[in-house]
């Protein structure tokens, strides 16, 4: 809705704040959503993510959600769908070029972000919306990309001790594996 | 001068910028020498006649650094940017290939960067493009694939790293000189330099402005243009223009987007005897003031159906004459 969306944008830093919460939550549910598997859980978060984004950006579900970097400000309701915005358009008090009845999201986002703790990434250059992505959920893909992130940053501890003895790994891989190791398998010394 | 694209034997050669040089074109080495630099704005033709094409930037080509191609500007149809560009770049002149979002995606847009180059074309303009509903086809679809900050990163990537999107590689990757639009004159105001930033950050060289007639606005503007220090990284060319009546101002205030025209500008015009001449006179007095503006590196001419007047608004203007390089 319309002026729910701007009330969004208004109260950018307290949603700022609920999102920053929520992606953790959202991050620490990795292992659940992992067993569970990705795949399973997508229809019914879509749906649920797509009911309460609607309800209070207008979400359009293009699958990438940049909010946070965008003053909360939905880029996909800019009729021209800019992801580093304003155009060159906006009319006289700031409506849109194309529909004049409208605030220019941009001029919202802008507007949003500087009431942001985090509102200096509205500066940062956002690529191209990916279309194949549309309609799915954006909240699983960025916890699933945390997550990676962070099973990356454990895997790096094991890939510099590959390289630091990379001829005994060519002979004998098992002295420096590379894969990762399931929990059953590690003894983290707290276990009897 | 058409001999490189014809000539079998050099068919396929590609001229490598020199050194220091992103594309060497006369507007980047206009630029880069610390010159003022103007550009100018080509009428494209509703023809298929190359004879068309030439004419219309008969009255422009002595007096630019290059000529801009519009790339269906307010959605209207012309002769494509590309097509008036490989005809000018074989007769010699500099032009400045215009994109806009609006009516391709990135597949079209990145088939056409490499396109453009191979057909002589060294300047590049990277547009969102204004929205179908004000072109002579409203119904047509809109787009928007990329817009134009994104439009900038791709073609940077593609120069500078070989790879298209997709990080498939470019064997000859395109040298062009890339440029951006920014409107100083219309809200957000206190955002537009920051927007501006964005631009140098994905990728922006040169910067053309829409029309500039409001110069308090278009100076407190360049202030925070400066205070960011983006006056050394990018060369900004402000966009001016002749306008033949106070009608026409008028009309254009309310119908083309973008367009900021502050009232004394209009009664000026309408207190005139010869509201064509006055507005011939403001826009003079415009480039001589804009000139004198720290961090502006030249000024870009749209005189929109009054191609005719351009030269001699630059002659005496005095822009060009002389000029010790802008200090920026």
């Amino acid at each position: 809705m319309y002026r729910i969306r701007l009330f969004a944008v208004r109260h950018a830093r307290g949603f700022e704040w609920i999102y920053t919460r929520f992606e953790a939550v959202m991050v620490a549910l990795d292992p659940v959503f992992s067993r569970l598997g990705y795949n399973r859980v997508e229809r019914p978060v879509a749906v649920v993510e797509r009911a309460l984004k609607g309800l209070l950006f207008d979400c359009r579900m293009c699958g990438q959600c940049v909010l946070s970097s965008t003053g909360m400000s939905c880029p996909m309701n800019c009729p021209k769908q800019l992801r580093n915005g304003p155009c060159g358009g906006v009319r006289d008090g700031g409506f849109c070029e194309v529909r004049p009845a409208m605030r220019c999201v941009w001029v919202e986002g802008w507007d949003g972000a500087s009431r942001m703790r985090g509102g200096d990434r509205i500066r940062e250059v956002l690529p191209p919306v990916d279309r194949s992505l549309e309609g799915s959920s954006a909240w699983l893909r960025a916890s699933r990309e945390k997550a990676t992130a962070l099973r990356a940053a454990r895997d790096a501890a094991r890939t510099s001790m590959a390289e630091a003895f990379a001829e005994a790994r060519d002979i004998e891989p098992a002295s420096a594996p590379l894969a990762e190791e399931p929990s059953s398998a590690v003894n983290r010394g707290d276990q009897p | 001068m058409s001999a490189p694209y014809t000539d079998p034997d050099t068919i396929h050669s590609y001229e490598e910028p020199p050194e220091g040089f992103v594309a060497g074109s006369k507007l980047e080495r206009t630029l880069r020498a610390g010159h003022f630099a103007v550009t100018a704005e080509l009428n494209p033709p509703d023809s298929a006649d190359p004879a068309d094409v030439f004419a219309a930037a008969e009255p422009l080509a002595d007096v630019s650094d290059a000529i801009n191609a519009t790339d269906a500007s307010g959605a209207n149809c012309h002769m494509s940017s590309i097509g008036i560009c490989a005809l000018l770049t074989r007769a010699g002149h500099g032009t400045v290939y215009q994109i806009s979002c609006r009516d391709r995606n990135r597949i079209a847009i990145q088939g056409d960067v490499l396109g453009a180059p191979a057909m002589g074309v060294k300047n590049v303009l990277c547009l969102t493009g204004d929205g179908v509903g004000v072109g002579d086809q409203p119904g047509a679809k809109p787009v928007f694939d990329l817009d134009s900050v994104s439009l900038l990163r791709m073609i940077r990537t593609m120069r500078d790293d070989g790879m298209f999107l997709s990080g498939r590689r470019i064997t000859r990757p395109p040298r062009l000189f890339l440029g951006a639009a920014e409107n100083p004159c219309i809200e957000p105001y206190e955002w537009r330099p920051d927007r501006l930033a964005k631009k140098v950050e994905a990728g922006a060289e040169f910067i053309q402005t829409n029309y500039i007639y409001d110069l308090p606005r278009f100076e407190a503007f360049m202030a925070r243009v400066r205070d960011l220090g983006l006056h050394e990284r990018v060369f900004i060319l402000a966009g001016v223009g002749p306008l033949a009546s106070p009608r026409a101002a008028r009309w254009m205030r309310a119908n083309v987007p973008g367009i900021h025209i502050p009232d004394p500008v209009i009664d000026r015009l309408e207190k005139a005897d010869k509201p064509g001449e006055e507005g011939t006179r403001i826009c003079i007095e415009l480039m001589q003031r804009i000139r004198d503006i720290r961090g502006v590196a030249g000024v870009h001419v749209m005189a929109y159906r009054r191609e005719h007047l351009v030269s001699e608004i630059v002659q005496r203007s005095g822009v060009r004459a002389q000029a010790p390089p802008v200090s920026r």
